[in-house]
């Protein structure tokens, strides 16, 4: 078995014991929204190299796990432990030390369903905007390194380029670029191709399906299920906030005990 | 973008010449003996009122960042004053806020001895700090309501995006808020400057002598009342125009439309 995601109901003392420590660790995570409760307590654990795959019908919560871990949404009672190092949380979850924060977020970098590419900046600016200003690199540096990966991602002729000239695929091949100019230990992908036009969607895929290769820990929130199958070393399904199944794809989506995972691949296939 | 050949069509030549015309009886048969005298006055007053507007809007526009900012985002005790500061400003007349800053506090400064012992007397006791002060806090607390809707306005997921690579606050606010919501708003700013000029000519009621101010010693001293008037909407015509093709490259210089 390539990874070991732990099921929500194991015990904490079977996490530390863990040989390696995790990339990302989350657990019996809650986040409510006024009365609405979104999680009901997520556990999950990825390993350095993971790739976790989240899949589950809208409003099971997805988005809002994925949100949590880098603390865009507070959650509302849990643990969050980034590469061995626990997020100081007051009692009603909000960050209890905000530098913190910060410097955890710049080890993981968030690509969105909508892109969220800086619109009064060209895209080799987009890149060099956190190197160079967040994590203070020598801009000349910064540059250097923001053309390699435009290259990378199949954009190197568009660096002068405004992120609203752009293609929906372009501007998500761009904000892949800028994730990784973080050298980030992590990934968080929120359901990358969503937003995108169908024939768009697989220009995207490619360049994660080069990273998940290359051994990267991310954690991608998709509705591509065949895309998940095949890159995704874990699988999670989340059904109105709780996790619902998981195991590794071939389990997940070949044999699936729930009932309600089998009616949910059923309807997305 | 008007070519010289979309200038040629029948009915804009009609009004061209028509213009030309009137130009050349106002050169030919008004009176403008009078301008080789009030010339060095008159570019006094022109430059009086160009660093008026300028010191004016530049401060103004410092100002209202903040005002905006408490409006969008602050907590209450930040938020009322800031937009009871701007309903006040936008509820009453500029005039009317001139004259109460000459004339009220122009008249309580006096009464205290150490402000007429302190350094700044020698300015306090001029009408220009006041007709400043004035029409810099009138330009505040328009462009502070302007702001607010501009901060509000930047997608959140501009925002979010510079929060989730661990960019902190103040960074944040300098490289991505503030220059997207300025944008959004340059056109605003440039309409609302071109109105911060023609506000200019109130503080010739608290003599201070900006162009305006010189027309008016002209029509006084010569009774010549058209050719002035005339000359004075030309100059002011002129910098609305030069105000408009500033913010024009502004806003050309970006991405355009989001």
């Amino acid at each position: 078995m390539p990874s070991a995601a732990l099921a929500d109901q194991a015990p904490p003392t079977a996490q530390a014991t863990a040989t390696q420590r995790a990339a990302v660790q989350v657990e019996d995570l809650h986040k409510s929204f006024g009365n609405l409760e979104v999680l009901k307590g997520v556990s999950l654990t990825a390993k350095q190299g993971d790739v976790v795959a989240i899949i589950g019908g809208s409003g099971s919560g997805k988005s809002t796990m994925l949100r949590c871990i880098n603390f865009l949404e507070t959650p509302s009672a849990g643990k969050i432990i980034i590469d061995g190092e626990e997020i100081e949380m007051r009692a009603d979850g909000s960050p209890a030390n905000r530098r913190q924060i910060e410097r955890i977020r710049t080890r993981l970098a968030m690509v969105f369903q909508s892109f969220n590419l800086w619109s009064h900046r060209t895209l080799l600016e987009n890149v060099i905007e956190v190197p160079v200003h967040v994590l203070k690199q020598p801009r000349a540096e910064a540059i250097a390194k923001a053309r390699k990966l435009l290259v990378r991602v199949g954009l190197a002729d568009k660096e002068e380029a405004f992120p609203a000239f752009l293609s929906g695929g372009q501007q998500q091949r761009a904000a892949i670029a800028r994730a990784l100019a973080v050298d980030p230990g992590v990934m968080l992908f929120d359901e990358p191709t969503s937003a995108l036009d169908p024939e768009l969607v697989g220009e995207v895929l490619t360049v994660i399906r080069d990273l998940a290769a290359e051994g990267r820990t991310m954690l991608l929130v998709t509705h591509e299920m065949r895309f998940a199958r095949e890159v995704a070393d874990h699988v999670v399904y989340l059904y109105q906030g709780r996790i619902e199944e998981q195991g590794p794809p071939a389990e997940v989506f070949g044999n699936p005990k729930s009932e309600r995972l089998q009616q949910f691949l059923k309807s997305v296939s | 973008m008007t070519t010289v050949k979309s200038l040629m069509q029948p009915h804009r030549i009609v009004m061209m010449a028509l213009f030309a015309a009137f130009v050349l009886w106002c050169a030919l048969s008004m009176r403008w003996d009078w301008i080789p005298k009030y010339a060095p006055l008159a570019l006094e007053g022109l430059w009086t009122t160009l660093w008026i507007l300028v010191v004016t809007t530049v401060l103004g526009f410092l100002l209202a960042i903040p005002l905006g900012l408490a409006q969008a985002i602050g907590p209450w005790y930040l938020s009322a004053p800031a937009r009871l500061f701007c309903t006040v400003i936008r509820g009453t007349p500029l005039l009317l806020q001139i004259w109460l800053l000459y004339y009220g506090l122009g008249s309580l400064f006096p009464q205290f001895p150490w402000i007429r012992s302190s350094e700044l007397w020698p300015y306090l006791r001029q009408a220009w700090p006041y007709a400043v002060m004035a029409l810099t806090l009138s330009y505040a607390g328009y462009e502070g309501e302007v702001m607010r809707g501009a901060f509000s306005g930047v997608a959140k997921g501009q925002l979010e995006a510079a929060k989730s690579f661990g960019m902190p606050r103040f960074t944040m606010f300098r490289r991505i808020w503030l220059p997207q919501a300025i944008r959004n708003v340059l056109p605003t700013l440039g309409g609302e400057t071109i109105l911060q000029l023609k506000a200019t000519p109130l503080v010739a009621t608290i003599t201070v002598v900006e162009i305006y101010a010189v027309s008016s010693r002209v029509r006084a001293d010569t009774f010549i009342v058209y050719e002035p008037l005339l000359l004075l909407a030309l100059a002011y015509m002129i910098i609305a125009g030069l105000i408009g093709l500033a913010f024009k490259r502004f806003e050309n210089q970006g991405p355009g439309r989001r």
